[in-house]
């Protein structure tokens, strides 16, 4: 398969995961779909490590899949922390920083 | 063989992530989230990225998945509205990405370009190998991996102290126990039992029964503090 299409499925799936961040009100969710758009990226990376045929992009994608995992540990306390106060697990009633 | 098994994979990936997006229960997200993980490794081997696909299956849809299994059955997953409140929103999130796949499809598609229009550089023994990917992380990109490994003891030290529990001053005591509302019925092994603060006294069989039709917050006599029990 060509190169093009790989970067199309990557672009499908960080739109879905755009889309769900924006609506979704539970963050648990809004995480979830954070994971979606980070593996679109690494598609992508991936994709353009098989085209020039270097390792470099491979790595790339390592380190992003270290990132998430640190994104999940930290996102998952706070959701922890935020049910441990008996708060409602929604984004839009979690509004007193902005006012 | 290859562009049959390109297909398959990308569109069971695309369902996933369609999945994640679209189901009510954000367990049932979680599950379909770990689909499109093992679906997007597949596409990771036809792309020859042979350590890659393995780190995703291993970290992404075992370790990290199972944290996330973790947190919602702790949390509890129950169905619920799949946009937020505001009208607004509701409608430009989605036309807002739905815009972006377009813009991203044509350029991607309709560009004239030849490397992403060819199957990519010639295919040498060994491209994609733990041993290739080693010798990278530990050569030309030494300080991201030490940074990495920094990060994810950052993190770790981090979330422990998010999710701790906050104990040893009397008076925050006394506010936890007004924090938990008796909102479970009793004598089923609630976290507030388990500390002390309501006492787990059984309930009748008709009364478990009534509990577990409803909602789930069924009424429960007065939460009786261990203090106070004498």
């Amino acid at each position: 398969m060509a190169i093009g299409w790989y970067l199309v499925v990557s672009a499908l799936i960080f739109c879905i995961g755009a889309a769900g961040v924006t609506t979704r009100p539970n963050p648990l969710v809004i995480l979830l779909c954070l994971e979606l758009m980070l593996n679109a990226a690494n598609l992508a990376l991936v994709a353009f490590s098989r085209m020039w045929g270097g390792e470099d992009g491979q790595v790339f994608a390592l380190i992003v899949m270290v990132v998430a995992a640190c994104e999940v540990t930290v996102g998952l306390g706070l959701i922890v922390a935020i049910y441990r106060r008996r708060m409602a697990l929604n984004v839009d009633e979690l509004n007193e920083l902005h006012g | 063989m290859s562009a049959v098994l390109f297909f398959i994979a990308a569109i069971i990936a695309i369902a996933g992530a369609i999945g994640v997006v679209m189901l009510r229960n954000p367990f049932y997200s979680v599950l379909a989230l770990v689909i499109h993980l093992i679906a997007l490794a597949a596409l990771f081997l036809l792309l020859r990225a042979e350590f890659v696909a393995a780190a995703q299956v291993v970290v992404y849809a075992g370790a990290v998945m199972v944290l996330y299994v973790f947190v919602v059955a702790y949390v509890g997953g129950e169905d619920e509205p799949l946009t937020r409140g505001a009208a607004a929103l509701k409608i430009l999130g989605p036309l807002f990405a739905l815009a972006v796949a377009i813009e991203l499809c044509i350029a991607m598609l309709g560009s004239a370009l030849k490397g992403i229009s060819g199957k990519g550089a010639p295919y040498v023994i060994g491209f994609g190998t733990p041993e290739h990917i080693g010798r990278l992380f530990l050569t030309k990109y030494l300080f991201a991996f030490e940074l990495a490994s920094l990060v994810l003891l950052v993190s770790a030290v981090g979330a422990v102290v998010l999710a701790r529990r906050r104990r040893g001053l009397e008076d925050v005591d006394e506010r936890e126990q007004k924090r938990f509302h008796p909102d479970r019925p009793g004598y089923t092994g609630t976290m507030s039992e388990a500390a002390g603060f309501r006492r787990a006294v059984p309930v009748a069989p008709s009364e478990a029964a009534g509990a577990g039709n409803g909602n789930g917050h069924a009424p429960e006599p007065e939460p009786e503090p261990v203090g106070d029990a004498q």
